[in-house]
């Protein structure tokens, strides 16, 4: 299925967001997910499935001013 | 004495308001905040790059007495600062939400229009907002009627370190605002935090000259003494400026001859 990740088209066939995080072999403590233009909450991430045409925002806190 | 910076419903005892940016090493935060006593810290939301697999995580190095102000900047229009300001507040940072939307490249200069209409939409869902803008009276009683928890006009551009460069239009919105001011961006030396404060400023924020300092803990605390010494002398109200020579001694009594 394609999803548009991060701004980009991704053609993936993983099942949901928290294997999304996994995959990447990120740190989820850091990470803030909006998933269709929702934030997602931690303990949620294994309940979404990712399907075709989702829109998947992966974000996190940097330094800033 | 009393004498607290009220934004919102909150209020703090530091008028000095600092950044994460810049800091050569995530490390030096924690320090930078108990040195200074800044009790407002400003941090911004990007997307991750999944190549890059060390993620910092900024939030884990931020004291948990200091309140958050996550920023817009990136935004270059009011629905993306919206968007970000609920992002960050759906993921557990609060009702603080500091707008910065710039359509200006070159030189960073914030857009009224655009921080206008964000700060309309974000009061009305309840953040406390702290739009960051050109010095222009106008828009400052605009963004108190739109519900903006103060004002934050810029000194000089983003990081530039020239300090007060918009003094006289500041001090016009520190003579009008209904709201607090908090002057944002390009202060780059305590005197001149001073001098912001003495000038009436009700806050101010820095970034840049402290996370670039050599000691970044010592420059957070300089900055924090000169917060407080600028607004220790605003509120004793200092005597005014005259022209010509004023004898400090009686000139009655004098010994003659």
């Amino acid at each position: 299925m394609k999803i548009v990740f991060n701004g980009a088209d991704l053609d993936t066939d993983i099942p949901d967001l928290a294997a999304l995080v996994t995959d990447m072999g990120l740190d989820p403590s850091s990470l803030v997910i909006e998933h269709n233009f929702n934030v997602v909450k931690h303990d949620c991430w294994a309940h979404i499935p990712i399907q075709d045409g989702d829109v998947v925002e992966l974000l996190n806190f940097v330094g800033g001013g | 004495m009393e004498d607290r910076l009220i934004l919102g419903d909150q209020s703090f005892s530091s008028r000095l308001l600092t950044g994460t940016g810049k800091f050569a090493s995530k490390d030096l935060i924690a320090p930078m905040l108990e040195a200074s006593g800044s009790e407002l810290i400003t941090v911004a939301l990007r997307r991750v790059d999944p190549k890059a697999r060390a993620q910092d995580n900024i939030l884990a190095k931020i004291l948990d007495s200091v309140t958050l102000l996550p920023n817009t900047s990136g935004a270059r229009t009011a629905r993306e600062a919206v968007r970000i300001a609920r992002i960050s507040r759906a993921a557990g940072c609060g009702d603080f939400i500091k707008i910065e939307v710039i359509t200006d490249m070159q030189f960073l200069l914030p857009d009224n229009h655009q921080t206008l209409e964000a700060t309309n939409i974000l009061a009305k869902e309840g953040f406390i907002v702290l739009p960051d803008v050109m010095p222009d009276i106008t828009i400052a009683r605009q963004l108190h009627d739109a519900g903006a928890s103060a004002v934050m006009p810029l000194g000089s551009p983003i990081g530039s370190n020239q300090g007060l460069e918009m003094a006289a239009m500041i001090q016009r919105i520190i003579d009008t605002s209904r709201l607090p001011v908090i002057v944002d961006a390009g202060i780059g030396r305590p005197s001149q935090a001073a001098c912001a404060m003495e000038m009436g400023a009700d806050g101010v924020l820095v970034n840049t000259a402290i996370a670039t300092a050599q000691d970044t803990a010592l420059a957070g605390q300089a900055f924090a003494l000169a917060v407080k010494a600028g607004r220790m002398a605003y509120i004793s109200k200092l005597g005014d400026q005259s022209a010509t020579a004023r004898d400090s001694s009686p000139l009655t009594g004098f010994l003659r001859g």
